[in-house]
């Protein structure tokens, strides 16, 4: 299948990876379902931070590009505007405006996360009918308030902490 | 568009040279920070607590309140 090189692996998580240089002969004989890219030569992507690809875009093919790809080997300023796009575009396939262009897909992502904690918070509702056991009896407010006595009577933390701050001669918290 | 040639090497120094002092003064002043604002106080106050501290009577306080297995309340 793909033979992968260490440099190769970040190519794979790009959207742009053509195509174009996969063997069409071996697709036709296989019925490969995906299209595999032909990690072997040199390959086309669109990254922020890998800005140079091995191959430019487009390859040079009409006589309109091959001229101007000479024009380009002379002074870059005799070029027009409109040549130096033209140019650009026969390199790369987005700019990075283009590429660092922002997509709804937050949108989606936390709508998901909200429809997922919903749907937690109905299963933890009905867990909490019919699967937790009874409630024990240390949550009572009467337990509680023997737990603190007991808590003070031992002295606990006397110093800076539990028992530190109830005055023992008045009996109430300071 | 001729800009002139951006630096290209020492990147990593410069910061540090930059961040380095800046790091250790600003761990430093924590470290006191935290000295004068938490430590100090609290030897503080184990001191004064423990400077009219009458072992004798917080046991006895304790032992009436029930709160020992081998030293039961004087009334038992």
């Amino acid at each position: 299948m793909l033979r992968l090189t260490a440099g190769r692996v970040g190519s794979l998580l790009t959207r742009r990876a053509t195509a174009a240089l996969s063997t069409s002969s071996a697709r036709m004989a296989s019925h490969e379902v995906s299209e595999t890219v032909d990690m072997s030569q040199p390959l086309y992507w669109d990254r922020l931070d890998t800005p140079l690809p091995d191959r430019p875009f487009k390859d040079i093919v009409s006589a309109a590009d091959k001229s101007l790809k000479q024009k380009e080997k002379g002074p870059w300023s005799q070029l027009t505007k409109e040549e130096k796009i033209a140019l650009y575009r026969l390199m790369f396939c987005q700019t990075y405006a283009e590429m660092k262009k922002p997509s709804s897909e937050w949108k989606t992502v936390m709508g998901g996360i909200f429809i997922f904690l919903g749907f937690t918070g109905l299963v933890v509702w009905w867990q909490s009918i019919y699967v937790y056991p009874p409630r024990p009896r240390t949550f009572d407010p009467e337990w509680q308030a023997k737990q603190v006595k007991r808590m003070l009577d031992m002295r606990v933390n006397p110093v800076e902490g539990f028992a530190g701050k109830w005055d023992y001669e008045k009996g109430q918290w300071k | 568009m001729s800009l002139p040639k951006p630096v290209m090497r020492g990147l990593l120094g410069r910061r540090l040279r930059f961040h380095l002092p800046v790091a250790f003064t600003l761990a430093l002043t924590a470290a006191i920070a935290f000295k004068y604002t938490v430590t100090e106080p609290r030897k503080q106050a184990y001191a004064d607590f423990y400077k009219q501290y009458d072992a004798v009577k917080e046991f006895n306080a304790m032992r009436e309140a029930g709160v020992f297995q081998s030293a039961r309340p004087t009334g038992e």
